[in-house]
């Protein structure tokens, strides 16, 4: 247990120390020794809980369990690689005087700010809290979005704030709704507990639980970044500094989804209909397909890969919604390799956008011939998060196929369909970036790209084999989420 | 459901519930920024007021603190800093001319009528009276975002947004007597950071575009034109 607190621990000393030390010229780096030490104590967690089983702290505050470990691993493992990639990056950034020492000390101390709320969004058993830790997030994050300061990112950060702050209002709707079903069984301290709640799901209000999950889906929704909800979601990625997209889409999106999750495992016990899967599946198919085809008509780097994450959300709602072993199997599998696929992206996509000092599509060019390691870095990139064998993402997205055909055989044409859109989109941008003809002056830029090239490893390897203690995390994740194995 | 024949506390809790679903209804039709500001802080005093009185028949302490943060946060600082906001920026003599009144009082009513019609299915497991005051809660969550959407003005977006959290604020105490403490300080602590940052924000929107008129924010698309 003591490795839970720690976890949450360390980024709340990240907080306050990045706040008060004032800008020194090795904050990035100790940015980089703080995400370490939060890794080491998830990893020691992972442990625990592969010893112990499902671990509740004593005063039921924190839940530990398969589901969540392995997202709190991945969730600190991308924050690591990012803020190895972010040191280099904003210090670029400052050189050509977008940003000064004030604002580096406001991201900084942010960072560590959005890895708490991320951590503790994963960690709490109480949904009060996690609703708390989820606004916090928001909270964290929308300075970072303005952090240049120009008409646009400001635009974008009052989006993204009016947005997710309204949208999450109604997650809180949802939680004061699920509360007062629980408040009717059992008493009142704990009634919010999930731990709890999930033991007596069978006797909660099922006409309540309905309407509740309803608000739970638009409210974590938003943050997901479900269509119709999304607008927000490509302004925040492409007006803010890299780093920052690469966590939002890696870590911030497949949290939302956990919360939603979450509250589906209790909603499904109580009603016994599959009322919340096909709201999830309805709302997942919808952005999937919007998105996809919204990929053709991007202007902006950024902009295009987060229409690419919320097609990526919208298969894994879709795949929770279907519910049984395989599908959430592969909706498991398929946040972890998003999530390191696409920050891996966000890495490469923020240095080709400093070689050629512009986010614009058309603009950049003749990237490998500047720079190869760029220029691959994000073809290879594409290639996996486009659903190319022999990566993760093709594996994923491959299951869910199955489960659909297996399931609803009639949405399967509509899957590939959306599939194939998707990649033509990706394409058609990519392809004249990496391998067109190189501007005149465009020099290469100083970049650290062990991030991209861990992240793709792991991708490719998952692609080839999945690891076994992984397998068997999955799996037990997924006995605990639908009930049975998929092995 | 005879009115006459429930307790004192019934009776109070419905009046107030009517009397913040009323104050939304003002918000929404007020082109003014500063009586805008004054309805709000009047809908946080009576939400303070409804944590008060069920704090006081329920005899349950740490509501007091809820009714305590209320005050504070909804009442006194958050309007507090809307009105230097609307002074500073000489936006108080202005009249926003809002477009399709009518319509939008008109629509507010239905939201109203809709609200009563989701949570329909609750009276079945409790009563009329929760069902009266779930359904005020959540038409002043519904009204707070038609007021966002009705009006222009970088201020009344954050009434708006401030008054969504009111009716949340009030289903939570209604309904279930509050959240477990550690919630509700964790869902203040929120509302607080979020009040700071708008502060921040009205700084920004004014240094950018030298308005606090959020229309002009239009710079970014879905697609590109």
């Amino acid at each position: 247990m003591i490795a839970a607190y720690l976890v949450l621990l360390i980024p709340l000393v990240g907080i306050v120390f990045f706040a008060f030390a004032g800008h020194r010229t090795d904050t990035g780096k100790l940015n980089v020794r703080f995400n370490s030490v939060s890794l080491l104590a998830t990893i020691w967690l992972a442990i625990n809980v592969l010893n112990q089983g499902t671990i509740i702290s004593s005063g039921k505050a924190f839940l530990i369990d398969p589901f969540n470990v392995y997202l709190i691993v991945l969730t600190a493992f991308v924050g690591l690689t990012t803020s190895i990639f972010s040191s280099p990056y904003m210090a670029h950034e400052k050189e050509i005087g977008k940003l000064n020492d004030t604002r580096l000390k406001l991201y900084y101390s942010m960072y560590q700010g959005f890895m708490l709320a991320m951590y503790l969004v994963l960690t709490a058993n109480n949904m009060g809290i996690m609703w708390v830790a989820m606004e916090g997030a928001t909270l964290a994050t929308v300075l970072l979005v303005s952090l240049y300061r120009t008409p646009e990112s400001i635009e974008a950060a009052w989006k993204y704030f009016i947005l997710c702050g309204v949208g999450i209002a109604q997650a809180l709707f949802g939680t004061i709704l699920l509360y007062y079903a629980a408040v009717q069984i059992g008493d009142g301290d704990n009634a919010l507990l999930w731990s709890v709640l999930y033991e007596n799901a069978e006797q909660l209000n099922p006409e309540v639980l309905e309407i509740a999950f309803v608000f739970l889906l638009i409210g974590y929704g938003t943050k997901i970044g479900l269509v119709p909800l999304h607008s927000w979601l490509p302004d925040a990625h492409s007006e803010g500094p890299t780093p920052m997209s690469a966590v939002l889409s890696g870590l911030l999106l497949n949290d939302a989804l956990y919360a939603v999750v979450r509250n589906k495992m209790l909603v499904d016990g109580a009603t016994h209909s599959n009322m919340a899967g096909y709201l999830m599946m309805g709302f997942g198919m919808l952005s999937f397909l919007v998105a996809a085809v919204l990929l053709h008509r991007q202007k902006d780097i950024k902009r295009l890969f987060s229409y690419s994450s919320i097609e990526h959300m919208g298969i894994m709602t879709f795949a929770f919604g279907i519910g049984g072993p395989l599908a959430t199997f592969a909706a498991l599998l398929h946040m972890t390799v998003h999530s390191l696929t696409k920050s891996a992206i966000f890495v490469t996509v923020g240095h080709a956008a400093q070689v050629a000092g512009t986010q614009s599509m058309d603009k950049i060019r003749g990237l490998i011939k500047t720079q190869p390691k760029i220029g691959w870095g994000l073809l290879i990139g594409t290639i996996s998060i486009a659903g190319f064998p022999p990566f993760g993402v093709f594996t994923s997205e491959f299951l869910v196929l199955l489960a659909t055909m297996h399931s609803y055989p009639w949405l399967t044409p509509l899957l590939l369909l959306g599939i194939g859109i998707a990649f033509a989109g990706l394409f058609r941008h990519i392809q004249p970036m990496v391998y067109g003809d190189k501007p005149e002056g465009q020099l290469p830029v100083k970049a650290n790209l062990w991030p991209v090239m861990i992240h793709l490893a792991l991708v490719l390897w998952m692609g080839l084999a999945i690891p076994g203690f992984l397998a068997n995390w999955f799996s037990q994740a997924t006995i605990l989420i639908s009930g049975s194995s998929p092995l | 459901m005879n009115i006459a024949e429930l307790d004192f506390y019934t009776q109070a809790i419905l009046s107030l519930a009517a009397l913040v679903g009323l104050t939304s209804f003002l918000m929404l039709g007020q082109g003014r920024l500063l009586r805008l500001v004054f309805v709000f802080a009047l809908q946080g005093f009576l939400l303070t007021l409804t944590t008060g009185l069920a704090a006081y028949s329920l005899n349950n302490h740490h509501l007091y603190i809820s009714a305590v943060l209320t005050l504070v946060l909804k009442v006194i600082f958050i309007p507090w800093m809307l009105r230097r906001q609307v002074l500073h920026m000489n936006m108080h003599r202005d009249v926003e001319a809002l477009n399709n009144n009518t319509m939008v009082m008109l629509g507010g009513a239905s939201l109203m009528v809709f609200s009563y019609y989701v949570l329909h299915p609750i009276v079945q497991s409790s009563s009329v009276v929760m069902l009266n005051a779930l359904a005020v809660s959540l038409s002043v969550v519904l009204l707070g975002m038609l007021l966002m959407i009705s009006h222009r003005q970088a201020v009344a977006h954050v009434v708006g947004f401030m008054s969504i959290e009111n009716g949340l604020f009030f289903a939570a105490i209604v309904a279930t007597n509050g959240m477990p403490m550690v919630v509700e300080l964790g869902v203040a602590f929120d509302v607080l950071v979020a009040a700071v940052l708008f502060g921040i924000f009205f700084f920004h929107i004014r240094t950018s575009i030298d308005s606090l008129d959020v229309d002009l924010l239009n710079k970014l698309h879905e697609v590109d034109k």
